[in-house]
């Protein structure tokens, strides 16, 4: 976890918990976030 | 026979090209006219820039490729446009230079019945002091700026070894400049190589952009949906600092760059200086200089062009304030409303107007990104306008095609870390591009296709994407599968 200084800059953001992080990186996860993202874009670029 | 003139070999000129060729008989000529010999798929620059690929990874020569397409090559760039043509040529025509080395500095003039700017921008470092790889900051627009970033990186890295502190800046390097996107690539890509290179501890890296907030990217933010509401990608940019403890200094102008400090002023009119010892700034951007003469020799550039060097087209261009701008003001067609066998695509034409807020200073400085019009919009108005000029060619009775960036989504997949496993992309999608607050009251996009996350997946696609362009622009079998 990112050490945050009351008050300054870094302390009012969000930042994300173990399991986030984890999942940012795991490779079931991500494999289906790959399909998931994909399909979205092609999505997007069949509007054109 | 019809010739079709393509300024450029970009993204935008070099997707045109190739999708006239596979729509006209070689009874057409088509010509490309572009300064540089290779072309370069831009957004894997950033990769160049950290040493994680080699300019040769992201290039490659385009004589082989126009010759195997029946396509015209010269290298050289484009001077003036005379579109009414002059005593010597009835049809219009391109003044051109060569900048191949064997016609180096030689002229000529290239008549054409159609006429595509897709020149991009001129990187203009001159508009800030001391800005630029031949003074004191580094870039990585081009790959050869790249290239010679990497090579400072690991000079600084190799220092930071033997145990010293040293601070990095990354950013914009004036108030007007855009592509915002690809200065926040990099930082993450710097951070993930001292990561890498276990020298994080021994270095400050800050961030230092014309932005109002964190996560503007020049198109005034987005609303997107995320853990349960609806939030700003402000929040999305700043909690990704954070978390990789980069410090930010938003809403800023660079005024100068030192060799070992940065100045700065910022929308509030408060004046700084940040000091560093690697800065990497990216320009702001104008047009490339083209001049346009009438048949008699009158010059007729600022009929062609907009004050800022980019192509007028089918926009509106008539000055009005923030609050009334409309998405109908974008460009549909692109085609120069004088002269109907020219148009302009990609960073070429020149947009109405910004889509983030435009502010000053107290002291009169403009501090706010322009509007971006790079990758995949680029890319589809180069076929779009391909398409509308093969029509008019083939003498069919249609309107011209659609392509507004109102009407237009993006995906833009930002590198934060190169590596297969432990790799990680910022994976953002927006419908429309330019928001439409009559359309989405609430968002301003439709909150459907607006997204963002953070993974190793955008990692991936960042990289599918680097091949999948590559294998597209070397028009191997089935280029055309690969869409914008």
């Amino acid at each position: 976890m990112v050490k945050r200084n009351p008050y300054e800059q870094n302390y009012y953001p969000p930042v994300p918990t173990k399991l986030t992080r984890w999942s940012r990186v795991s490779l079931i996860w991500q494999t289906f976030r790959f399909i998931i993202l994909n399909i979205k874009i092609l999505r997007m670029v069949r509007k054109h | 026979m019809a010739k079709l003139v393509i300024l450029g070999a970009g993204i935008a000129g070099h997707t045109a090209a190739l999708h006239a060729r596979r729509k006209l008989g070689r009874q057409h000529e088509i010509i490309v006219i572009a300064p540089n010999s290779k072309w370069n798929w831009i957004p894997s620059n950033i990769w160049v820039g950290v040493g994680w690929m080699k300019p040769e990874q992201v290039t490659f020569e385009l004589a082989p490729v126009y010759k195997k397409q029946h396509i015209t090559f010269k290298q050289a760039r484009a001077v003036s446009i005379h579109p009414q043509g002059d005593k010597d040529h009835a049809q219009p025509f391109v003044s051109i230079e060569y900048t191949h080395p064997d016609k180096a500095g030689q002229s000529e003039q290239v008549e054409y019945d159609y006429l595509i700017n897709a020149t991009g921008p001129k990187l203009n470092f001159a508009a800030t002091e001391g800005l630029g790889p031949d003074k004191n900051s580094l870039s990585v627009c081009t790959y050869g700026h790249a290239h010679q970033t990497a090579g400072v990186l690991r000079e600084k890295i190799e220092r930071m070894k033997k145990g010293e502190h040293l601070k990095f800046v990354v950013g914009t390097g004036h108030g007007m400049c855009t592509c915002q996107g690809a200065a926040f690539e990099y930082i993450f890509n710097l951070e993930f190589e001292l990561q890498k290179a276990g020298v994080r501890d021994k270095a400050t890296i800050t961030w230092l952009s014309n932005e109002v907030e964190l996560g503007d990217f020049g198109i005034g933010g987005m609303l997107l949906k995320r853990g349960g509401y609806i939030t700003h990608s402000r929040i999305f940019a700043e909690s990704l600092f954070t978390e990789r403890g980069l410090n930010w200094i938003t809403q800023a102008h660079v005024t100068r760059v030192e060799k070992d400090r940065t100045h700065y002023e910022l929308l509030n009119g408060e004046t700084g200086v940040i000091e560093h010892d690697f800065a990497m700034l990216l320009p702001p951007f104008s047009g490339v200089g083209l001049k346009a003469y009438d048949k008699n020799g009158g010059d007729i550039t600022s009929e062609l062009f907009a004050a800022n060097g980019f192509m007028k087209v089918d926009a509106d261009y008539s000055p009005k304030p923030y609050d009334q701008w409309k998405p109908s003001d974008w460009p549909k067609t692109y085609q120069n409303p004088q002269y109907k066998n020219i148009f302009a695509v990609g960073i070429a034409f020149a947009p109405p107007h910004g889509i983030s807020k435009p502010m000053k200073s107290p002291n009169g400085t403009p501090i706010n990104p322009t509007p971006p019009r790079t990758g995949m919009p680029s890319g589809v108005m180069g076929r779009i306008v391909a398409y509308s000029i093969v029509d008019m060619i083939k003498g069919k009775n249609k309107p011209l095609r659609e392509a507004s960036m109102a009407n237009m989504g993006a995906a833009c997949i930002a590198s934060a870390g190169a590596g297969l496993f432990n790799g990680s992309g910022v994976s953002m999608t927006m419908y429309p591009i330019i928001p439409d607050f009559e359309k989405y009251p609430e968002t301003g996009r439709d909150i459907k296709y607006t997204t963002g996350e953070i993974g190793l997946a955008g990692h991936w696609i960042k990289h599918a994407l680097h091949f999948a362009f590559i294998y597209k622009a070397k028009a191997l079998p089935l280029w055309m599968a690969v869409p914008e």
